[in-house]
């Protein structure tokens, strides 16, 4: 019970919160460079919104795209949109769903940033001070016997403090804005709030089935590529002992036989097992071109979700040709008297 | 049975305590968010109001949703709302009772921010500044050509040059703090002996046994919840094994009886049998996908007899005369 809990809390803790935690690093990191970041308005016309805004969205694209790369599920989700179908049929719900889990967790950072960058209020400050209509801010006269231009001009020196003479006009101006910005960043802030509520605690009222299927399904595919690559490196591990104890084998010939042989009657319970299991592990793959259609199959043909049952009852018993390989022997080569039987045909009762 | 008595409590206090451990970090956030949030009143007359009972309201709605979003009761709530019927009755009790629960953790953190705003001042006096009259105080700007209103807007903005000499604004700012933090206590204090009355008086109005028996429940189908969660990923991990082991020896050209050695050979099978059992059986697509089908729209009645009463072999030792030697029994 004890070993199963905590397995499963590695497994669950391995994959869910190890995505946590690189989305609240990121988050933080996203929080960080915005206040390290030393802002400098232009302060010219034509470049003030384009600065201003550019450094309200770029940001963000650029944390949504480093979230995609940082997350592992990416290269799953693709390697299951992209295989041929095979004999496993093809779900688009779990890909829909793969999808929306790794989009949610890297929306995460570009929305920080923005919120942060709205309740700050620098950006819009940039972005949108030629449009303010300063007669609202207190004495303007300096403004009356100006063109068109030199005003825009004016107005757009506003953010920056040592351009702009007229303190009290560039600070109610400024206040003015910033609290638009704040505004609009409490809003961004409540609308994203809500639509996370709306689809976490809303959902459930619809889909519940379905995504209950697809939450499995998805975890299934990830937890079944570790487990194929783990039992790709067991095989190969196994593989390469068995390949160097042949050559060692055929190389030396008689001698190393024999030593095999006498130090396999002092402790032929330890190497015989060891060697045994390596052999299951093999799991009957023994050749190089065996291997290559083995790993080309996994991704052009994934097999059918359905388990064979090993065991075999009365009934099935009796279709068996008791058909008993010698194939493991190719061990020891040319030693009739070292010949181990490994497999053989048993009737089993089930009492 | 020791065991199992420790891995209930760790599910019941890990539940609880969780929820309670976020709901004061929510409450915390708030406070950090306030102290950390820039708050920059307008200073002009048609805005000040306007965006003072913004920040006073929006931000508390937020950290509702959020309050509500992070509680794990939430979700078995909704579930056990909206599924269907099948073997096992509803009891609504429960529903209310999870309701309840959520809710009251839910409204920590924007009472929270609610009073840290009030108790601080700032926005009260954003708000009400314009309200004041200015004749209750001395030293009232009057020579920069502004009219009243618009000056008693800008007492929120202390670098405001109109301001620079004089103490009116922050006689000002002092009385509408003084109303401000007045109207905090009154709201902290009438929170408080709500909840202090209410904890006094509920015995008395509810029947003590049915609340034993919701709250009992409540935690089962969150208990409950997590261990199906657990035993469909300890499912998929060994599903997952024999699926890749299966392809495996599917390869193989030549065709080798796999079969499982006998017991007296090696405890391979013992190991074989062990994750059989964990499959409990479901080793199709099809199956797999009948069983949480099945999951939730027909969610198994509330009785064990079966499996607590399942037969177990025992062996019992006799020798020759009958008697017996050793017995499981």
């Amino acid at each position: 019970m004890d070993k199963f809990r905590m397995m499963f809390q590695f497994l669950q803790s391995n994959q869910e919160s190890f995505m946590n935690g690189i989305c609240g690093i990121m988050a933080l990191a996203s929080a960080q460079m915005y206040s390290a970041f030393e802002f400098s308005c232009p302060c010219m016309p034509e470049y003030n919104y384009t600065y201003g805004i550019g450094l309200l969205v770029i940001p963000p694209i650029w944390f949504f795209l480093l979230g995609f790369v940082l997350n592992n599920n990416v290269s799953v989700l693709a390697e299951e949109w992209k295989r041929p179908t095979g004999s496993r049929t093809k779900d688009p719900t779990i890909l829909r769903y793969m999808f929306c889990s790794i989009t949610q967790r890297s929306l995460i950072a570009p929305a920080l940033w923005v919120s942060v960058t709205l309740m700050d209020g620098k950006s819009f400050l940039c972005a949108f001070s030629i449009n303010l209509d300063i007669e609202k801010f207190g004495n303007s006269s300096f403004v009356k016997g100006m063109s068109e231009t030199e005003k825009i001009r004016l107005l757009a020196r506003i953010p920056c403090k040592d351009l702009f003479e007229h303190q009290e006009i560039r600070v109610a101006a400024t206040r003015y804005i910033k609290c638009i910005s704040q505004a609009c960043g409490w809003i961004f802030l409540l609308m994203m709030t809500f639509t996370a509520f709306l689809i976490r605690a809303i959902r459930p009222c619809f889909t519940q089935a379905a995504f209950l299927k697809t939450k499995y399904w998805s975890h299934y595919i990830d937890i079944e590529r570790k487990m194929f690559d783990e039992t790709c490196k067991e095989h190969a591990k196994s593989f390469a002992k068995v390949c160097i104890h042949q050559y060692f084998e055929n190389i030396s010939g008689e001698m190393q036989s024999l030593h095999c042989h006498r130090s396999g009657q002092d402790d032929s319970g330890d190497e015989g097992e060891d060697k045994r299991s390596d052999e299951d592990k093999l799991l009957g793959i023994r050749a190089q071109d065996d291997m290559n259609k083995v790993l080309w199959n996994w991704h052009t043909s994934k097999p059918a979700l359905a388990l064979r049952k090993d065991q075999m009852d009365g009934e099935n018993s009796s279709k068996l040709n008791g058909k008993i390989n010698e194939g493991f022997n190719g061990f020891a080569n040319g030693h009739a008297h070292e010949t181990k039987k490994r497999e053989w045909a048993v009737y089993y009762s089930k009492v | 049975m020791e065991r199992l008595k420790l891995v209930l409590q760790y599910f019941q206090s890990n539940s609880e305590s969780i929820s309670n451990g976020i709901c004061i970090v929510l409450a915390l956030v708030s406070v950090k968010l306030y102290t950390s949030f820039d708050f920059n009143c307008p200073c002009l007359p048609q805005y000040n109001k306007l965006y003072s009972l913004g920040v006073m309201t929006v931000p508390p709605i937020i950290f509702f949703f959020l309050g509500v979003l992070v509680n794990r009761h939430t979700g078995v709530m909704m579930d056990e709302w909206m599924r269907p019927v099948g073997n096992r009755s509803k009891n609504p009790a429960v529903v209310k009772y999870l309701f309840s629960a959520m809710l009251q953790r839910a409204l920590l953190a924007p009472m929270v921010w609610i009073l840290v705003t009030l108790l601080d001042g700032k926005i009260f006096i954003c708000a009400f500044s314009v309200s004041v009259d200015p004749g209750l105080f001395s030293g009232v700007p009057n020579n920069t050509g502004l009219d009243v209103i618009r000056i008693m807007a800008k007492v929120p903005c202390k670098e405001d040059v109109i301001f620079q000499n004089s103490s009116f604004r922050k006689a000002v700012s002092r009385y509408v703090r003084c109303y401000s933090q007045a109207v905090g206590w009154s709201i902290l204090l009438f929170l408080i002996v709500l909840g202090a009355m209410g904890r006094l008086i509920k015995p008395c109005f509810e029947d003590h046994a049915a609340f034993l028996q919701t709250r009992y429940w409540s935690n089962y189908l969150d208990v409950e919840q997590k261990l199906f969660d657990e035993t469909c990923v300890l499912h998929a991990r060994d599903f997952a094994r024999k699926c890749v082991v299966q392809f495996f020896e599917d390869m193989t050209e030549d065709s080798i009886l796999h079969l499982p050695h006998p017991p007296f050979i090696s405890n391979v099978s013992e190991r074989w049998e062990e994750e059989e059992e964990r499959l409990h059986g479901v080793t199709r697509q099809e199956q797999m996908d009948q069983l949480l089908n099945k999951w939730y729209y027909g969610k198994p009645e509330l009785d064990v007899t079966r499996i607590a009463h399942r037969p177990r072999p025992c062996v019992t030792w006799q020798d020759p005369g009958g008697r017996t030697l050793y017995s499981d029994v």
